[in-house]
């Protein structure tokens, strides 16, 4: 499946398009003036060259000569100018928009939130470990799945807003002709309208840390009633870790979840808690458990796994100010948090015996981080 | 061979030489670099690096090869060359000058070691972006800041000598408007240096305290500004693109005319050119960050000063071809290189001037169009213009012609090899690859390999420099004073080699 695709897409909103016609038009000049240049550099290679006999004339100056070639430029330029200033203003104006979605960065995961509705998830790399490392072949959509595509409606104009939580990051779909930073306490404006249904591909593209190349995006247009249906579904009982769109296969668990009292026992903690390790923490803790010191500390034999529970407990719900351990009370259900957790105090020869029962973290999450 | 020749010495010929070692040194161990990113880009999926492994390549290849190998051959080339050129017995600053040279060792060797501190190299690429380097960086962040102030220091005195030697030591009778082209270019250079090595000096010590003192001049959250961080890092960052390729220009202007046996077209107008470009510098910056969400006015005022400096640009271009045409040309490696650089920094040119487009900057910002476009101004740019400049004035500093054929073999599988490497790079970056990323989707896979086999060409051909370099200055063809047919200027009226001393009143 060779692909010798050379050139910019056109995407399928009327920006990519204006923005498609513009690399073109600024392609094609290029072209013209490459031709002019390098067609009378050449002629003097081949015409002009002592071993053919050429003799050097004498002139060095012409101010006539030089205006010119500074003036006709300027005008081209000026020529240039004025499409893109028009493209430009149209793009950036966020005004009438029909719906709005809040895009957060994570490293190394994107947040979507409806703004309209309150629907609001995670959307994670899912791709295998397996094929990133070599030892299963790569399908064909290698580090171009997740696990919960951004769903929109087609027809409407959407407002982006971005930000990130951490470093900077950088939204990009290139079928939508949209790219923006997300940068943490910033909020920035950004806009679509996406005029055909599909799955368009794109990821993040300002360097964020280790991951970086691993923060896909998908992001699935459909039609308004689609999209309508969607979100009933969303909103309606199903929790929001489960796809429902999947066109793309899945992680999250599809067994609906154990009720709430229930207690879970070591042997149903333990696989959930390894899973949840792997797809999450492991990219930065690693699947061995022994990190990458100094900045992504082990936790095998490590202080916080080791050593009291609700410091670990306080650790993975509320995360660390000023480093990349950020806050999971809200990305993973109670279930896997008492799993990852379970999971974290039993493994690599952690042996704590410790179990953490879903109703901990509750309580945990209803007493608010621990002082420092 | 005596050390305390070498660590001691004040003269200006020697302090070159240093500093060319010191560039091609940091070439070789930059281009490694360069060959281990191509190795594990070759295939997707992770061949022989971790990310992190990899971010740690690209940020020392890029620190290595603009503050080693670039910068320091351009001073090199200076210190052999201008007092030369202008009839000065040594730089004005001669003590300055190997203070200026002998930080740079220790600077690179700072900033190497951090390759086997805990947490090792710092891995937010050469741009440092906050809050990556600043928050999440690793300790050896701290070292890299040490080395950068190392080497702004060195800089700084570097440019200040230069500038006081191009003001004061030029021979009766030489005029600023009669120096060669390579002096003038050096001479703004230099200012542009002064002007905007303190801005990084500044950026990075507001790093440091970030990092360490309690300040969030960086982080949102203590009413800091990450974006700040940019425009401060680009107010830099700009003119330093123009300080690794003016003096280039200057390089090129001496060349063609040498070989097309005609004086240069538009003296006058090369000057202004170069200096338009350099005050142009100052006030595109932004250009780098279109896509960071700064005021669509201010996108609009960047876009236009970006598109303006096309035509100082151009104007460069057509004195360059106008010189060769009807002229009576031969094509020593020295030539063969300037008119590749002609041809492919235009190339480069063109992709900057798309870049410049603000619509379009959305998609090809921080893809490999941007990767390809600096690629095209600082590889068959600078290090062109620097491999020109080594094959025409080896023969004034060692006494010898290099041998021809070996440098026609050079330089025909390095500009075959450089397009096979740089040109695919477009492709991907349209197509939608981002930069810096060890592994991509599937359809990225063909170019990917195309770039890595032309980078290991590239890479070997290189070596037939280096070999070449060797060779002459052990041996070969004894070089008039002259040295080519139809040379001008001071420098080719001393002998070849030139002796330790020359124009000594």
């Amino acid at each position: 499946m060779t692909n010798w695709n050379i050139n910019l897409t056109q995407g399928v909103t009327p920006v990519s398009h204006d923005i498609y016609d513009l690399h073109m038009t600024i392609f094609w000049i290029c072209v013209a003036i490459a031709i002019i240049v390098f067609g009378v550099m050449f002629y003097a290679i081949i015409h002009h060259r002592k071993s053919k006999g050429a003799k050097s004339a004498h002139f060095h100056e012409n101010l006539w000569v030089e205006l010119t070639w500074s003036i006709i430029p300027f005008i081209i330029l000026t020529l240039m100018a004025i499409p893109a200033t028009k493209v430009l203003l149209h793009m950036r104006n966020t005004e009438h928009s029909d719906l709005t979605v809040k895009i957060t960065g994570f490293q190394w995961k994107w947040q979507y939130e409806y703004l309209d509705n309150g629907i609001k998830f995670f959307s994670n790399n899912n791709t295998p470990f397996d094929q990133i490392y070599n030892k299963s072949p790569k399908t064909a959509d290698y580090l171009r799945v997740v696990d919960k595509p951004l769903v929109l409606p087609i027809h409407k104009k959407i407002r982006f807003l971005v930000t990130s939580n951490d470093a900077i990051h950088s939204w990009w779909v290139p079928d939508l002709g949209t790219k923006q930073d997300a940068i943490p306490g910033y909020i920035n404006e950004t806009w679509t309208r996406i005029n055909k249904p599909g799955t368009y591909h794109g990821q993040c593209a300002e360097l964020c840390g280790m991951n970086h190349a691993y923060m896909p995006i998908v992001v699935i247009a459909m039609a308004e009633k689609d999209y309508e249906a969607w979100v009933i579904q969303q909103k309606t009982g199903i929790i929001p870790s489960t796809p429902a769109v999947a066109p793309v296969k899945t992680t999250a668990p599809t067994a609906a979840p154990p009720a709430p009292a229930q207690k879970m026992t070591k042997e149903q903690l333990m696989p959930l808690g390894e899973k949840t390790f792997n797809g999450i923490c492991a990219v930065c803790h690693q699947q061995t458990g022994e990190g990458m010191p100094p900045t992504y500390p082990a936790l095998k034999g490590s202080k916080i796994a080791t050593g009291q529970l609700p410091q670990h407990i306080n650790r993975v719900l509320f995360g660390k100010m000023g480093t990349a351990m950020q806050s999971f009370k809200d990305q993973l259900s109670d279930e896997e948090l008492a799993a990852v957790i379970t999971y974290e105090r039993n493994a690599w020869g952690n042996n704590t015996g410790d179990v953490v029962q879903p109703d901990d973290i509750k309580a945990a999450k209803a007493k608010g981080p621990l002082p420092e | 061979m005596n050390i305390k020749r070498w660590l001691f010495t004040t003269n200006h010929k020697d302090i070159g030489t240093l500093y060319l070692i010191l560039s091609g040194t940091m070439f070789f161990i930059g281009g490694m670099l360069a060959m281990l990113i191509r190795l594990e880009l070759f295939h997707p999926g992770l061949q022989y690096f971790q990310p992190n492994t990899y971010n740690q390549m690209i940020t020392i290849h890029g620190l290595l090869m603009i503050f080693g190998a670039i910068m320091p051959a351009f001073v090199g080339l200076a210190n052999w060359m201008i007092p030369l050129m202008i009839g000065a017995p040594d730089m004005a600053l001669p003590r300055l000058n190997n203070w200026s040279f002998w930080i740079l060792p220790f600077a690179f060797s700072i900033l190497l070691s951090t390759f086997f501190m805990a947490g090792e190299a710092p891995n937010f690429g050469w741009t440092m972006y906050a809050p990556l380097s600043t928050q999440f960086g690793p300790p050896s962040t701290d070292f890299l800041i040490v080395a950068i102030h190392l080497l702004g220091i060195s800089s700084i005195m570097g440019a200040i000598n230069i500038i006081a030697t191009i003001l004061n030591l030029r021979t009766p009778g030489m005029t600023l408007m009669k120096m060669p082209l390579f002096v003038w270019s050096w001479l703004i250079t230099a200012f542009l240096l002064i002007l905007a090595m303190p801005i990084l000096a500044g950026v990075v010590t507001m790093m440091l305290f970030d990092r360490h003192f309690g300040t969030s001049f960086f982080t949102a959250a203590g009413g800091g500004d990450p974006v700040m961080f940019q425009h401060l890092f680009w107010f830099f960052g700009h003119p330093e693109v123009y300080i690794m390729i003016l003096p280039g220009f200057g390089i090129i202007s001496e060349i063609i005319p040498t070989f097309s046996r005609k004086k240069l077209f538009g003296y006058t107008f090369m000057v202004i050119a170069i200096a338009s470009i350099a005050f142009l510098s100052f006030i595109v910056w932004a250009h780098h960050m279109f896509t960071t969400g700064i005021n669509v006015y201010a996108q609009i005022v960047f876009m236009y000063t970006t598109m303006l400096i096309a035509v100082p640009t151009g104007i460069k271009v057509f004195n360059w071809v106008a010189t060769m045409f009807r002229g009576s040309m031969t094509f020593e490696t020295p030539m063969l290189f300037a008119l590749a650089f002609v041809c492919l920094f235009t190339i480069g040119g063109f992709s900057g001037l798309m870049l410049a487009i603000v619509p379009a900057d959305y998609q090809y910002q921080d893809t490999y169009f941007v990767v390809a476009h600096f690629h095209y101004v600082l590889v068959t740019g600078a290090l062109f213009t620097i491999i020109a400049g080594v094959y025409y004035w080896l023969p004034k500093w060692t006494g010898h012609y290099y041998n021809e054929t070996l440098g026609q073999w050079h330089f025909w599988l390095t500009a075959i090899a450089v397009n096979l490497t740089f040109f695919p790079m477009h492709f991907l970056g349209l197509a939608g690859m981002p930069r810096r990323i060890p592994d991509y989707a599937l359809q990225f896979t063909a170019f990917n390999e195309i770039a890595t086999i032309g980078a290991f060409i590239l890479g070997a051909a290189q070596l037939i420099f280096l070999y070449n370099i060797i060779m002459t200055i052990r041996g070969g063809k004894h070089a008039s004073a002259k040295v080519w047919e139809s040379s001008h200027g001071l420098e080719w009226t001393v002998p070849s080699p030139a002796p330790h001393h020359t124009f000594q009143t």
